[in-house]
């Protein structure tokens, strides 16, 4: 009775939850309310994966209407995959929220986060998980306006300068990938995605298909945060309140790559994307100069949440790099950086939600000494940093060697170094942290004793920092999946 | 217990000693007697290794595949074998230094000093026992970031700046470099493991051959090969048990170590001579012992010469290396377990001369014997072994090294290794004088005896004497090391 309805339970569980919400109302209720639903979530799309894995491609018929009429739910490894991650990161930052949450948005006002957390994750999730062009434009809408209200909730007033930044940048590219799938749909009349990838391939490229696929692939360019259209980025993610950042940046940008992913290798297929549109090249040279823009803006900010928002448009640019390659290892690189990246994010940002909540300020200059403070939290953020940089045993090294393999195998020496040259930057802004944490004297008439952030949120943050090395040893469940979801997807796969 | 549980052990034990020490940070006799008994505890487990790689075994300790063809492996050979009894050896000696320094000092963070330096062993322990270009880097660069806060111990602005040019140098030449090298190698030959007669040959040709080596050469900055030095002298900025066993042996060794399994072990000595695009190296690394101890010659603070002095010893093992001879591998090898005992002495003798007196210029130490006999003798003995001079152990390699240069016919090098005794004579043995001969700045020729802590001490004396005993037992460690050259 459950098992069949699997994929359904992915999307209902959390969107009927988040009305429920609303009406519990009571701050202590209402949290573990959340907490069991996103767990429950999580555990759906772990069964879910693993029935992938058994036994191949799902298909779910939402109310028995068959395909191309009806909105079909197509869960392959690739989407199985990013669903895993997703609710995992879900879970994991609800489990740490509650106290963060208490302190940044006040108790009274707790049930309209979570009501907005468990709407952004059923978006994400149903993005993710359908199999149905317009269906993706709804969900899209259902994650990011939660998002913008999870981002204007958090305390500093520039937080709504920022909400509104991120609606109007949003807003537009989905408007854009609404666009393209209109032209499409009037070329085929279809909006099922495999349905489109075989017709499209049938029509060819004409002007309206390729107009169709200029508007999606700028619209998610944009929902992506990639460079030059990620300015939306820096200030939703170091405004927001800390849990808010946590679940954002270590979810939203991976499932608009996700649909980037799909709209480029099975709606338009590699060919059509990579020789006819020539893709490949611009999206490898907007790559590179993100990972360096990126990581050389992030090294003159002081604001460590910011910090760690442009280094995420560096790491962002890893991930369409890979793409860009369009090559079973590059692709496989690209998406193995999607769920390692959500994990060193997904810690780093924890760690500042931890010094948010100690010392109310996630400045450089505030944490002067603080490593004798919070010596644990601290050396999660080394242990983090270490990720980012991409020294071996850590994740961040595993997904940095498939793209450099990649780039050598088509000859890119340049990607090469440039690689290189962005790893070397990520060393200067993690060790700026670091340097000033443990080397520098704690300020004037600061407290000294040890005020270490509460164990509810040092457990989940060492878990994510713990993952981060475990994946990073034993990569055959990232790398296996990445790998097979690449050849799948560069052999044209629907 | 079989050789590879050993194996296994010697990475477990300094990893579970950093652990206690840790846990006992609230009582210092405790913390240290700990650490005394890790490091003896490691040298026995170390020990007990050497019967079986004498033998010719090659015992193996397969951790875990990272990536398909990506392992963590461990193969101990005689080349790893020497420079893990040396790390674990003198660790022991140093720890008691430690005390003695640490204590008199009354140096802060005591208990991070002391953990940081078991896991840099521990690090040393990996680098040692590597049984692939990718093990090895994993340790390479656990070693680099264990003793980043060792360096940076003193957190005053000049140790940041300090600590700042040390990981920055090494962090991004093994990153930059490095890291680029290895990925070619496992992209042209699909292996990174050590093998003998090396992984390259027949897989590639041509320049190709010159940019690996470069790249290799360069990457591996704890080589300190100019002008990637700038590193050795801003770590002096630590605590000298610091600079004693870890800049002047288990850092850089690691690096020359690293070096020699390159060279002997990934391209192999016989590929690299024939290629013809190996042979720049040679004339860099002779460059390099000149320049380095000609600068060693203006630094007036004991310590800086003493790193300069280092900077130009390790690259005699660069040169021996690339020298591309049997020999010279050996020469190679035999410099690093002689090096290190002299440098280490030198080293614990500055340490000692500022713990008794507070100097640490050569221009005040005037007299200095006079006041600390004891520790100038020992001081010495270091030198002469460093130097090269009989009966001191630091001959035999210096010779070794010239044999091999005169074997692949390269007059030149002889000539270098030949100047650059001179130039150690110049500015090693004028402290030696100037502390027993030189009235003091105040023209008074006698003085009472006042020497550093006997922690301090002993084992200063210890390894004074172990520079004229490595003399003598010079011939087991070369039948040992044999192997390597392939003969």
């Amino acid at each position: 009775m459950i098992s069949p309805n699997l994929p359904a339970l992915q999307i209902i569980v959390p969107l009927l939850a988040a009305p429920l919400c609303v009406i519990i109302r009571r701050d202590a209720l209402v949290y573990w309310f959340t907490a069991i639903v996103a767990w429950v979530t999580f555990a759906v799309a772990a069964l879910l994966l693993h029935e992938v894995n058994a036994n191949g491609v799902i298909d779910y018929q939402l109310g028995g209407w068959a395909p191309p009429w009806g909105i079909e739910y197509r869960i392959d490894l690739v989407n199985a995959y990013v669903l895993l991650i997703v609710s995992a990161i879900g879970a994991l930052t609800i489990s740490y929220a509650k106290p963060s949450v208490d302190q940044e948005i006040g108790e009274e006002r707790g049930y309209l986060f979570y009501t907005a957390y468990l709407l952004c994750l059923s978006g994400l999730l149903g993005v993710t998980i359908t199999g149905d062009a317009f269906n993706i434009f709804v969900f899209l809408e259902i994650s990011s306006l939660s998002s913008y209200t999870l981002i204007s909730l958090g305390r500093d007033r520039r937080a709504l300068t920022a909400a509104y930044r991120y609606l109007v940048f949003g807003t537009i590219g989905a408007t854009f990938f609404l666009i393209g799938v209109g032209l499409l749909y009037q070329m085929t009349g279809t909006l099922n995605i495999a349905d489109l990838g075989e017709r499209v391939a049938v029509i060819g490229p004409n002007r309206t298909i390729t107009v169709a696929f200029g508007f999606m692939a700028v619209g998610l360019a944009v929902k992506a945060a990639l460079f030059p259209v990620h300015a939306w980025l820096p200030n939703a993610y170091a405004y927001a309140p800390s849990v808010a950042t946590i679940f954002l940046a270590a979810t939203a940008t991976k499932v608009s790559i996700y649909i980037l992913i799909r709209t480029y290798f099975t709606i338009f297929k590699p060919d059509f994307s990579f020789f006819v549109m020539s893709l490949g090249e611009i999206l490898m040279v907007l790559a590179v100069l993100a990972m360096l823009v990126g990581s050389a803006i992030a090294i003159f900010q002081t604001d460590i949440k910011r910090m760690l928002a442009y280094s995420s448009v560096a790491q962002i640019g890893y991930m369409v790099l890979g793409v860009g390659m369009a090559s079973v290892l590059g692709v496989a690189g690209g998406t193995l950086h999607l769920f390692n990246h959500a994990l060193m994010k997904g810690a780093l940002f924890m760690v500042m939600g931890c010094v948010m909540y100690r010392i109310g300020s996630v400045k450089l200059d505030n944490m002067q000494g603080l490593a004798s403070r919070m010596p644990w939290t601290m050396a999660a953020f080394v242990a983090g940093g270490l990720s980012l940089i991409g020294v071996p045993l850590t994740v961040g090294f595993v997904s940095k060697w498939y793209l450099i393999t990649a780039a050598l195998d088509q000859e890119l020496w340049w990607v090469v170094a440039l690689i290189i040259a962005s790893s070397l930057m990520a060393i200067i802004y993690v060790w700026r942290v670091v340097e000033t944490v443990y080397l520098s004297p704690l300020p004037a008439g600061a407290p000294t004793e040890r005020q270490e952030a509460p164990l509810a949120m040092l457990a989940p943050m060492w878990v994510m920092i713990l993952a981060n090395f475990y994946f990073g040893v034993d990569t055959r469940l990232s790398v296996g999946v990445a790998l097979d979801a690449a050849k799948f997807l560069v052999g044209g796969g629907s | 217990m079989s050789a590879s549980d050993l194996m296994l052990l010697a990475l477990v034990v300094p990893a579970v000693g950093a652990c206690l020490i840790a846990l006992c940070g609230k009582a210092p006799n405790l913390r240290e007697t700990v650490t005394l008994a890790t490091a003896v505890a490691l040298f026995a487990v170390i020990l007990n290794l050497v019967p079986t790689v004498a033998a010719g075994g090659r015992p193996e300790l397969f951790l875990t595949e990272v990536l398909p063809g990506l392992e963590l492996r461990f193969v101990l050979e005689p080349l790893g074998m020497m420079f893990a009894c040396i790390a674990s050896g003198l660790w022991i000696l140093n720890s008691i230094y430690s005390i003695g320094y640490m204590r008199a000092k009354k140096e802060q963070k005591q208990t991070r000093f002391y953990v940081c330096f078991a896991l840099a062993i521990f690090a040393a322990m990996g680098v040692a026992l590597s049984g692939n270009m990718f093990t090895l880097f994993i340790s390479y660069e656990v070693l680099t970031v264990t003793t980043y806060p060792l360096v940076t111990h003193s957190e005053t602005p000049e140790a940041r700046r300090s600590g700042r040019t040390y990981l920055g140098l090494l962090l991004g030449s093994s990153i930059g470099l490095q890291l680029v090298a290895i990925i070619a190698t496992w992209y042209l030959t699909g292996t990174l493991d050590f093998r003998d007669g090396g992984v390259f040959a027949g897989k590639v040709e041509g320049p190709v051959i010159g940019l690996l080596l470069f790249l290799y050469m360069y990457g591996i900055g704890k080589a300190a090969l100019m002008p990637l030095h700038r590193w050795l002298p801003a770590a002096m900025v630590a605590p000298t048990p610091v600079s004693a066993l870890l800049h002047a042996v288990a850092v850089v060794k690691a690096g020359v170590f690293t070096v020699l399994k390159v060279i002997v072990y990934l391209f192999g000595t016989d590929f690299l001579s024939k290629s013809g695009y190996g042979d720049w190296l040679a004339y860099i690394a002779g460059a390099s012992i000149l320049l380095a101890s000609l600068i060693a010659m203006t630094k007036d603070n004991l310590k800086a010469r003493l790193a300069y002095s280092t900077i130009s010893q390790l690259s005699y093992i660069t040169l021996a290396a690339a020298l591309f001879t049997p020999l010279g591998a050996v020469g190679g090898a035999m410099h690093i377990a002689m090096h290190a005992m002299g440098k280490i002495t030198l080293f614990f003798c500055a340490g000692a001369i500022y713990v008794a007196s507070g100097k640490t210029q050569i221009s005040d130490m005037k007299g200095i014997g006079r006041i600390m006999p004891v520790t100038l003798i020992a001081f010495f003995i270091g030198s002469l072994s460093v130097i090269g001079l009989p009966p001191m152990g630091g001959s035999w390699s210096k010779y070794l090294i010239a044999l091999g240069a005169l074997d692949s016919d390269q007059i030149i090098f002889v000539a270098v290794l030949m100047i650059s005794s001179l130039l150690n004579i110049a500015y090693l043995l004028p402290i030696v004088a100037r502390g027993f001969f030189s009235p003091d700045s105040e023209g008074a020729t006698t003085a009472t005896i006042k020497e550093a802590p006997l922690f301090c001490v002993i084992p200063l004396s210890l390894t004074a004497t172990g520079c004229v005993v490595l003399f003598f037992f010079a011939e087991p460690i070369y039948q040992f090391l044999l192997p390597i050259g392939g003969g």
